[in-house]
């Protein structure tokens, strides 16, 4: 079972587990292509290209971005749904984006450690086989919450847009009274944006920093699934 | 006190009786109401006393009433001031001074729990002693006369939202309509100013069945508020097409395409102005060819400049980005001196080994 190893064995992991599922994996790549889509064409709806010439009725550019940023948001929404579900059936690694084990002592030993050592206070590399604590953090916070966050308040856009007594009016209508009104929403929406591409930035650079300088392979467990122990 | 029905005060008005029905039908659509209720409005107005209405103004700059009063003929703008017996306003009425105090205590106790409220400008909650009438201040008047109000009706930006009086650093501490009156029904009817037919439609409703509209959260009547200027516009069709103005003067201009990038606010501002217009149906700001405003919206004056597409209003970033820069920092140097102190630690453990040393060490150990 790929389970967290704690701070108390920093011994790294001499066998490769199987961390990340065929579901965890999908669910990864889909949702970094509806990231990548749902910015470029949020970013488009903010910032429209330079007009585009000739007839009016030749183009309909704005059109399809919003269209495109509607269907990659129903996709996002829908991989997020699967994915919690596979976190209820999944393997303990599946669990971990959802929650943070507070109620461990060990956890916090393996949070304080490893924030000592990314600020460089410390030389030993925690080792994990499935996400380090800070890394837990970051990713309940930034991804299960940041994407979940950005789902409500892209349906209550999409509920306005539809009208009142719209299914997506219904059932995410409640959500505009929570920031005040829908331009606040929008607004949070776009920021919304912002945050997830910094979480974005400093995920990829984590992720190959590890493959570089830690004792377990980091890109190619989340393509095959497998963590190995890296040859020396 | 006179008994004059809406309809008959119409009527004397010079209306016909044609344009009446005309005008029954127009609230009845522009309010989305199903077919017939045009009749039951007209039914309703020619049956129904007009009520007492107590127009009080605060921290506002009278565009409100200019803007009601500026409707011409037969429009059902101008219906507002036949639809209703206006017993007090500042700017309107005849009387001066304790002579018109009086007047308002007098149609307030002869109408009492049945009147209709009418507030403009918001209320310096922060500092009363900003704005006062006749020595009472706003918020002791609001409060008197909500307590015998039918129903509230927040006019404009500034009593819907706090508006500009509200703004960044808001030095009165203004507060909307809605932060004092709690146990009335309330409409905000917002806007800077406020479409004139809004108030006639909101009135003619709640003349003709006793109650308010159907209400957002935020107390605007759904059916003009419940879309954005965006989602009505007609230029429309541009945006979706890509074709944006880029300057004021240019091609696109010209050809009359969307005024997004010239810092439109359409998309976030929920108003009717691009179904009902302005000045009788003449037209509108995006249709003389300038971007909206916003002026309808809740963050209407800090939200940003006129000119920029995105209006971003999280209020002054400056005391946050100190605050975060100050904690930055801290613990910036907290993290460099446990580390300088580590390393000094480390070097004062530390003891040179020569190769004679280690030579040494060897020789010794077997
Ligand atoms: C990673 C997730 C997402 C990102 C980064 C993102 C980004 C953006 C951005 C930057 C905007 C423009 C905001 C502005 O005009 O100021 C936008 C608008 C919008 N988004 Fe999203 N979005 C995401 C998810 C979603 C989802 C899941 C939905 C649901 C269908 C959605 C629906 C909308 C709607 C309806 C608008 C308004 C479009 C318009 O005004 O024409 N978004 N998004
Ligand atoms: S002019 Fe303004 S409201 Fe009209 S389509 Fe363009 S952005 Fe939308």
């Amino acid at each position: 079972m790929a389970a967290t190893t704690t701070h108390a064995s920093p011994v790294p992991a001499s066998q490769p587990v199987y961390a990340f599922q065929a579901p965890v994996r999908l669910y990864h790549w889909v949702n970094a292509a509806c990231i990548f889509t749902l910015a470029a064409t949020g970013y488009l709806i903010a910032h429209p290209l330079p007009t585009v010439m000739g007839e009016a009725s030749d183009h309909f550019i704005m059109g399809r971005i919003r269209l495109v940023h509607f269907t990659a948001g129903y996709l996002l929404a829908v991989s997020l749904a699967g994915r919690i579900y596979w976190a209820l059936v999944g393997n303990q690694v599946s669990r971990q984006i959802f929650y943070l084990p507070v109620w461990r002592g060990s956890w916090w030993c393996g949070l304080g450690e490893e924030i000592a050592f990314y600020l460089f206070l410390r030389k030993e590399p925690p080792t994990e086989s499935g996400h380090a604590p800070l890394a837990q953090v970051a990713m309940l916070l930034f991804n299960t919450l940041g994407t979940l966050f950005m789902i409500f308040t892209g349906f209550a856009l999409y509920g306005e847009g539809l009208g009142h007594g719209s299914w997506a009016d219904r059932a995410f209508g409640w959500v505009v009274p929570l920031f005040g009104d829908a331009e606040r929403v929008n607004n949070w929406h776009l920021l919304g944006m912002w945050i997830l591409l910094c979480f974005v930035i400093i995920h990829i650079y984590m992720a190959v920093r590890a493959d570089i300088v830690g004792r377990t392979t980091s890109l190619s467990s989340i393509v095959g699934g497998w963590r190995s122990p890296k040859g020396r | 006190m006179e008994k004059v029905t809406v309809y008959a005060a119409m009527r004397a008005g010079g209306m016909s009786r044609r344009a009446f029905l005309q005008a029954c039908g127009a609230i009845a659509a522009s309010l989305a109401l199903p077919p017939g209720s045009g009749r039951a409005i007209a039914r309703a107005l020619e049956r129904t006393p007009r009520p007492s209405v107590i127009w009080l103004s605060f921290q506002e700059c009278t565009g409100c009433t200019e803007s009601l009063t500026r409707a011409h003929a037969p429009t059902v703008e101008s219906l507002l001031f036949d639809m209703v017996s206006l017993d007090y306003h500042h700017t309107l009425q005849a009387a001066a001074g304790g002579a018109a105090e009086e007047a308002r205590r007098e149609a307030m106790a002869a109408n009492h729990g049945r009147y209709l409220l009418i507030a403009d400008g918001s209320l310096p909650v922060g500092h009363p002693a900003y704005s006062t009438i006749g020595g009472v201040s706003n918020l002791a008047m609001l409060q008197e006369a909500a307590a015998g109000a039918a129903a509230v009706i927040a006019m404009g930006s500034c009593a819907a939202f706090g508006g500009l009086p509200g703004a960044t650093p808001n030095p009165t501490g203004a507060a909307p309509v809605s932060e004092v009156v709690r146990d009335r029904p309330l409409v905000t009817i917002p806007g800077c100013p406020p479409i004139p037919a809004v108030i006639v439609a909101t009135l003619a409703h709640y003349l003709t069945f006793g109650r308010l509209p159907a209400l957002d959260p935020l107390g605007r009547p759904k059916a003009f508020y419940g879309e954005t200027i965006h989602d009505r516009c007609y230029r429309r069709p541009f945006y979706d097409r890509g074709l944006f103005a880029d300057t004021f003067d240019d091609e696109g201009a010209r050809k009359g395409w969307c005024l997004y990038k010239l810092g439109c606010k359409g998309p976030t501002t929920y108003n009717a102005c691009a179904t009902t217009k302005w000045n009788g149906g003449t037209s509108f700001p995006i249709q003389s060819g300038h971007g909206c405003l916003g002026c309808s919206q809740p963050d209407f004056w800090d939200g940003g400049g006129f000119y920029r597409a995105d209006a971003l209003p999280f209020g002054p970033l400056t005391p946050t980005a100190t605050i975060a820069a100050a904690a930055g920092v801290a613990v910036g140097g907290a993290v460099a001196a446990a580390n300088r102190r580590k390393r000094a630690k480390a070097r004062a453990a530390h003891r040179p080994i020569t190769v004679d040393d280690l030579e040494k060490g060897q020789e010794e150990t077997p």
